[in-house]
This record gives structure tokens, sequence and C-alpha cells, in this order.
């Protein structure tokens, strides 16, 4: 058991999540005290030993289904998963006779998965299942789904989203989450207890509110049902491939590593989450840090006059503190299509911690250039703002496709004149000028107005100047130019910013 | 449902803790004494029967934390029943609750201890004649010391359960403070020596998560994550919460609850307004919830207008799938 507690914190710390010999020293102990045939007693315990962060938690998760599953005959109890043991073989089996393993099902619920199931009546277990939130049956139907669609090769290298991917594209939820909500309008259901569209004295349609509420009941359901799915598709990778050879295949960068540029639309929203939270404790660091730690000279005029009330003793004495200067921002953001998010992120941060810069001016390009200050200015929630960049600036000048040099000219001509010394550029963008002409020029001569320029650039540092990618004329004129591909680096940035 | 008795004995106990007391500790080792808590589920039914709806994770920690003897850091959303748990702990194990609310500024003489100024001085007066030698050892002894929360935890005869609030609000020099208590359960004061528990506390250490604790402080706890509960466990919450309450109405509640927190707002309604909300809606008698008492009352879960717009336009609108 130690030895797989090893490997199980290797695995956490391969993931990203940093375990501290303390902290394995303390699950160590923990498991002594936790009954090993309580799953998630045990995930818990070492949970709470090991992770230290909520952002965490997801990774830690899938890392213990990999380590902890086939190997603990846990969940038997509800008769749920085909057991330990032997259970390896029976996965295995059934990775190669696609259609033949109603066993599991059978076994689970007599609900009539028997051998080779039809496709319809795979469908419509799956729907009665839903309706009455059984989870023995989801799991069953989960199981034969995988069966059937996933098409599972023993020993492939792959993660489980391909599997994934392909048993819920036969399984077509969101069709069967209208039918569902259509049956629960049409009463038909109605003698089913479980259900919370069948309340006796509802009418036979549904006021907005109840089918509001009847639409997430079976969204929720149908998440589980995801789940399960998942778990299934990872509980045969294990069976077949073993913990370690999946676990790195299957392992995902933390929120705040996560490349933005590449994110998928799961991952995007979770940054987005993560966001929030980010820039409020980067706010409230910063605000910190400007009225702590800070060394001033006597300020003996201060001291003298209270020291009155002491009889003439400065026994307080009084310190002039330092006020440094709030810098000013100026961010000059591309919203083309390949760096749209991650214009979207830095936008939000710069504006969600704009108390600690004595201005912020936002200006957003395609071809064209636009300043959008002002819809941070009314909207009390920077989401908001966001959204409306998208819908209401006005970035296209010719075809919509970047020309980092037209913006900038622009730039110089409409705004130059409000560059200051006290001013700090930014300027985000993969400098992917679709061969149009650099105008760096402008740079430069921001640069000689300004206090500092920056370039952010959302690219690996190895792509850059190569096809079209022409960051490095704009480089020669700038102060910095700096690889930002994920949240944790552009928190950093935006820090040291302030 | 004696929610509110137990608060009243609870603030009292807390009362207590506050004001200083100056009974004297015998300063032996820690020691681990017998476990609070047979197994998990004890810990769970325990809870249940003081009102406190543990799920497994938070009963797992509990239990845990006892076992183990470390302090438990609980972080999560604001009203989720985080320094709830600590009281229903107290609660449970018929211990005293003794909380150090932290705040921006707190230092060691509102957390630790801090010496009796004036006391010492009217001392010094009285015995002018005497060895200074001897005045000085009698003027740092036990007497002249002012226990505050943390000192106050550790010298205890009684069992007690410590909860420092919010420790996300102290700076992080501060932390340091707190991390030869959570470690080795002692507080040296310079003066006097070294003193140590009679028994281990339960700790409970809460964070609204406003910034990132130090990796020293998170090493030495277990971590808790309390998140917004799972549907069926709300609607219990609000059923053993709110006396009076129909279970087709809290079923409701908790759903709509759950639909809110699906929807992309700036503060979702946290636990402590989903009762509040159930209980308001107790008070006005209704049976159940149609659209328009829905916004009518909306302003007990949400707290931003644009939130409150937001959700009644969600709640009330046309469904886009008609």
């Amino acid at each position: 058991m130690l030895d797989l507690l090893t490997g199980f914190v290797a695995e956490l710390r391969a993931a990203g999540i940093p375990v501290s010999l303390t902290e394995h020293l303390d699950a160590a102990e923990a498991l002594r005290h936790v009954p090993l045939e309580d799953r998630e007693g045990l995930k818990y315990a070492l949970g709470a030993s090991l992770v230290k962060s909520s952002t965490h938690w997801k990774a830690y998760e899938t890392a213990f289904e990999i380590y902890f599953s086939v190997r603990s005959p846990a969940e038997d109890a509800d008769g749920t998963v085909d057991g330990s043991g032997s259970g390896d073989a029976d996965e295995a089996d059934a990775d190669r006779s696609a259609a033949g393993t109603g066993v599991g099902a059978g076994r689970g619920r007599g609900s009539g998965g028997g051998e080779g199931m039809t496709a319809e009546e795979l469908a419509d277990l799956l729907y009665k299942a839903l309706l009455q939130a059984n989870g023995a049956m989801l799991a069953a139907v989960a199981r034969q789904a995988v069966s059937r669609y996933a098409g599972m090769e023993p020993g492939r290298p792959v993660g489980g989203t391909y599997y994934l991917y392909r048993t819920l594209r036969n399984l077509d939820l969101d069709k069967l989450l209208e039918r569902l909500v259509d049956g629960v309008r049409r009463q038909v259901p109605r003698a089913d207890p479980a259900d919370p569209g069948a309340d006796p004295g509802a009418a036979v349609d549904l006021t907005p509110l109840e089918e509001r509420l009847v639409r997430d009941e079976f969204q929720s359901r149908i998440d589980r049902l995801r789940e399960e799915i998942e778990n299934e598709i990872r509980r045969r990778l294990v069976a077949d491939r073993g913990s370690e050879a999946l676990a790195k295949s299957i392992r995902k960068p933390l929120p705040e590593d996560v490349d933005v540029m590449h994110a998928t639309r799961d991952e995007l929203v979770a940054l987005r989450k993560a966001l929030q939270p980010l820039s409020r404790k980067l706010a409230v660091r910063l605000a910190r840090k400007r009225r702590h730690g800070r060394k001033g000279a006597l300020d003996f005029r201060s001291t003298v006059r209270h020291s009155l009330s002491t009889g003439g003793v400065p026994l307080d004495p009084k310190f002039r503190y330092p006020r440094p200067a709030k810098p000013e921002i100026v961010v000059i953001a591309d919203i083309s299509g390949s760096v749209a998010s991650f214009a979207r992120f830095t936008l939000h941060l710069v504006h969600a911690i704009s108390s600690q810069f004595s201005k912020v001016r936002s200006f957003v390009f395609i071809d064209g250039i636009d300043e959008v200050t002002r819809f941070f200015e009314h909207a009390d929630d920077p989401v908001d703002a966001v959204h409306r960049i998208n819908t209401e600036a006005d970035v296209v000048w010719v075809d919509g496709h970047s020309d980092y040099g037209h913006a900038l000219s622009v730039f110089w001509e409409r705004w130059g004149e409000e560059i200051t010394p006290r001013t700090s550029v930014l300027l985000l963008g993969d400098a992917r000028n679709n061969y149009h002409a650099s105008q760096s020029w402008v740079v430069k001569e921001l640069r000689d107005r300004a206090r500092h320029v920056y370039w952010l650039n959302p690219e690996p540092r190895a792509y850059w100047d190569s096809g079209d990618s022409i960051v490095g004329e704009y480089a020669v004129h700038c102060d910095e130019v700096i690889e930002c591909r994920t949240l944790r680096q552009l928190e950093q940035f935006v820090g040291e910013l302030a | 449902m004696s929610a509110a008795g137990g608060d009243a004995v609870l603030s009292a106990a807390g009362d207590g803790a506050a004001s200083a007391r100056t009974d004297t500790a015998s300063s032996g080792f820690p020691q681990a004494g017998a476990p609070r808590f047979g197994s998990i589920d004890a810990v769970r039914e325990g809870l249940a029967g003081v009102d406190y709806l543990a799920d497994e994770g938070i009963a797992g920690v509990v239990y845990l934390a006892d076992r183990l003897a470390k302090p438990v850091l609980v972080e999560g959303p604001a009203g989720t029943g985080k320094t709830e748990l600590a009281k229903s702990v107290a609660r449970l194990t018929g211990s005293r609750l003794i909380r150090l609310q932290c705040y921006e500024g707190l230092d060691e003489s509102k957390a630790l201890y801090e010496w009796n100024y004036k006391k010492q001085l009217l001392r010094i007066q009285a015995g002018s004649g005497a060895e200074w030698q001897a005045l000085e050892e009698d003027i740092f002894s036990e007497e002249f010391l002012l226990a505050r929360p943390l000192l106050d935890a550790i010298r205890a005869a009684d069992p007690v359960v410590l909860l420092i609030d919010e420790v996300d609000r102290v700076e992080l020099e501060t932390e340091a403070l707190l991390l030869e208590i959570l470690s080795e359960y002692q507080v040296s004061i310079p003066e006097l020596g070294t003193v140590r528990a009679t028994q281990i506390p339960l700790v409970f250490l809460t964070s609204n998560n406003t910034r990132e604790l130090s990796e020293a402080l998170k090493r030495r706890c277990l971590y808790l994550h309390i998140d917004y509960p799972q549907l069926d466990r709300e609607r219990a919450i609000v059923e053993t919460r709110v006396p009076g309450i129909s279970a087709a109405l809290a079923d409701q509640v908790a759903r709509i609850v759950r639909s809110l927190r699906t929807l992309d707002l700036k503060k979702h309604p946290s636990v402590s307004e989903t009762l509040d909300w159930a209980r308001t809606l107790v008070v006005l008698g209704v049976e159940s919830i149609d659209a328009e008492q829905a916004r009518d009352t909306l302003h007990i879960l949400l707290k931003y207008r644009s939130d409150i717009e937001r959700a009644a336009k969600e709640l009330a609108g046309v469904d886009p799938a008609g």
C-alpha cells in the first residue's frame, strides 16, 4: 500500500500539484486510520493531507481514480461495478467483443439489460434510467454504451477523450434531453414518483419556472451519465494498460497552466472561473503592498506637533511615507480570432485591478482600431464589458484579418498625443501580420514617449518569427517582449507592473 | 430544530473565551487524548445530531483531524457553513468554543497574550521597598499575564475547539504567529517559558480565499474545501434548519437554488441565504413557489441588482426550447 501511495504522490507531483514530504508522511499516517474498503473515505482522507488548493482537486480526483480503481475492491457493494480481481479479465474481454457484455447490466438490475441489445433497446433503457434517476441502471447503461460505441482497442496509447467523444456522439445527449423534457411536458410518465415534473397538481403545460427546473434536473442526471461513462472508459484503460502509463497520457495541466491560445471550450470555462478569484487576490496583494512595507524618513514637523499632547516629549515618532505615483496603463490588444481569448483575459485582469493604476485605457484592433475604455467605465462587471467589446467595438477596416501596421499607425495618429512619460504601454498579440507592412516605427515612437513598452505574446517562444509572425521587428523597439501563454504568467506580469 | 437555542449556548461560551481567564493550567506535555470519534460514520451521525449535515468529505476530514491531531484548514465560498462546522463540532463534543476572529493588523497582543502593564505598574509602586530581583520575577508571572484566545485554548483544562476565523485576512507575516501553535500545540513566552497544551484541542481555520496562504501554514493543516452542497444535501439542510417547512417546498427551494447557481452570476446564493429564503417563504405562508413569488423574494437570495435582474429574467422568462 505504501508503494502504491508513493507512486500516487509521484504522479500528483508530475501533474503539477506540489506535495511536500511532510504531506506525504501525513497521508501515510492517514492511511492507518481510514478503513481501506471505504473508497470515498480514503479519497477524502488522502485529499485532505495531499491537496491544499481547491483548483487542484480536479487533477487529484482524476489521478485517484486511476490509481485506486481496479486494485481496490470498492463499489462492489452496490453492484454497479464488475468486481475486482476477475474484473480485469472481464473488462479486457469486453474490449474485444463489443456487443456481448450484458453481464454487468443484467446483474446490476433485472431491467432487461441482456446479451446483444439493439441500439434502440439501449437508447430506451437509457431514457428510462435517466427518467428514474436510477444510479445502478445508469452505470449499467454507461457500461453498455462504452462497449458498443467506443470501439476501444487494447494497447492503443491514447487518453480517454477520443473514446468519450465516440460514445457520446452515438448517444446524442442533447436530443435525449429534449425528449425527456418533452416527455414531462406531455405528462406521459405521470406514474413515475421520482420525477420532479410529475407534480400531481401540475397542469399539462408547465410554467417556464417549472420547465426550467425540470430541464436542470435532467441536465444534472445527464451530467452524471457522462461521468459514469468517463469512469467506465478510465477503468477499462487502466485494466488494459496499467495506472502509470495511463496517468501519463491522461494528465491535464492545472487551470493556471493551461495554454490560453489552445484551450478547449471546457478549459476556457475553467479559466474564466479561475480568473475571478485570481484578479481579486492580485488586487488585495497589490493594495497591501502599497500600504505596508514602506520605509519613510522622519516627519519632524508632525512628530513635534504630536508631542504636544505628551508635554513636548516626542514619544510617538511620525514618518513621512513615500507615495509612489500609480502608473498609467494603455492596453492595445489584438482581438482577431487566434488570440481573442488571450486578449479578453488580459483586458479583464487589467480592469479588475484598475484601482491600482491611476488610469487605464484600452484599445482593441483587428485591422481597424477602436477605444473600448468606455465599456469598462459603466459596467460594474468586467465580463459584461468584455462581451460588449466583442459585439460593439469597431475594429474591422478592410477584411477582418489582423493588420498590426495599419492599426498601430491609426493609433498613433489619433491617440499618440496622449501618451505621456508616465504611461506604460502594453501591446498584446502574436504579431502574425498576414504579410502586411509592420510600421514598427510607431512602436519606436511610443517607446520614446512612454515610460515602458511591453509586448505580451501568447505564442510559445519557439514559434516567434516563424511564418508571418514579425514580433522580432517590433521587439527591437520594446522594453521587453514577454511570452505569456498561461494565466500564471499573466498574473505574474501584471503583478510586477503595478 | 434546536438551532436557536444551541447558538445561544455557543455565544455564551464565546464570551467566556473573550474575557481573560486567570485560572492556572499545569504545563505538561501535550498528549493525544482518547480519540473523540469512533469512525467516519460516527462523525457524520453525530454532526447530524446537532443539525449539521456533513457529507463524506467533511466527516472524513474531521475524523482524521482528531486521529492525526492536526488542524483543519477549511476553505470555500462564503456562507457554505465553514464557521458553522467548527461550532457544530464543539457542540457535538461538548467542548468550549474559543474563537479568534482575524483581521488586518491582528498582532501578538491580541492573538496570543499580553502583559498586564497597569497591574505591573501598581505592583512595582506597591512594593517599592522590595528587591528588584524578586520584584521582576513577580511581575512576570502568570498573575500578570492576559491570555488571548490562542493561549487560552492551549491552557484550557476542559476540552475546547479552537476556531481561527478568516485567517486569510491577516498579513502574511502574522501567519507565522500561528505556526508554533498549530504544529506543536505550545506557546513560547520569553519571560515565562513554554506553555504546552494539556490536551490537544481540535483546531479549525477558515479562509475565504482572498489570498494564497503560505505554504508553511498549509503544510501543517489538513485541507478541506467546502463547496455548495449537492441537491439532496441542500434539501436535507433546508428541512433540518427551517422549522415547519414542507418537504415539497424544501425540494422546490433546493431546485431553484441549484438552477440559480448554474447561471453566470456575480455572487451565487449561499447556503445561509437559501435558509433565509426558505424561512421567508414559510413566514409568508407559501406552499408552492410560482415564478412571481420567486421574483418578489429574489432579493433575499441575491445581493446584486444585476444578478437579481438576470435571475428574474431566467426564471420567469420564455424558454428558448419552447
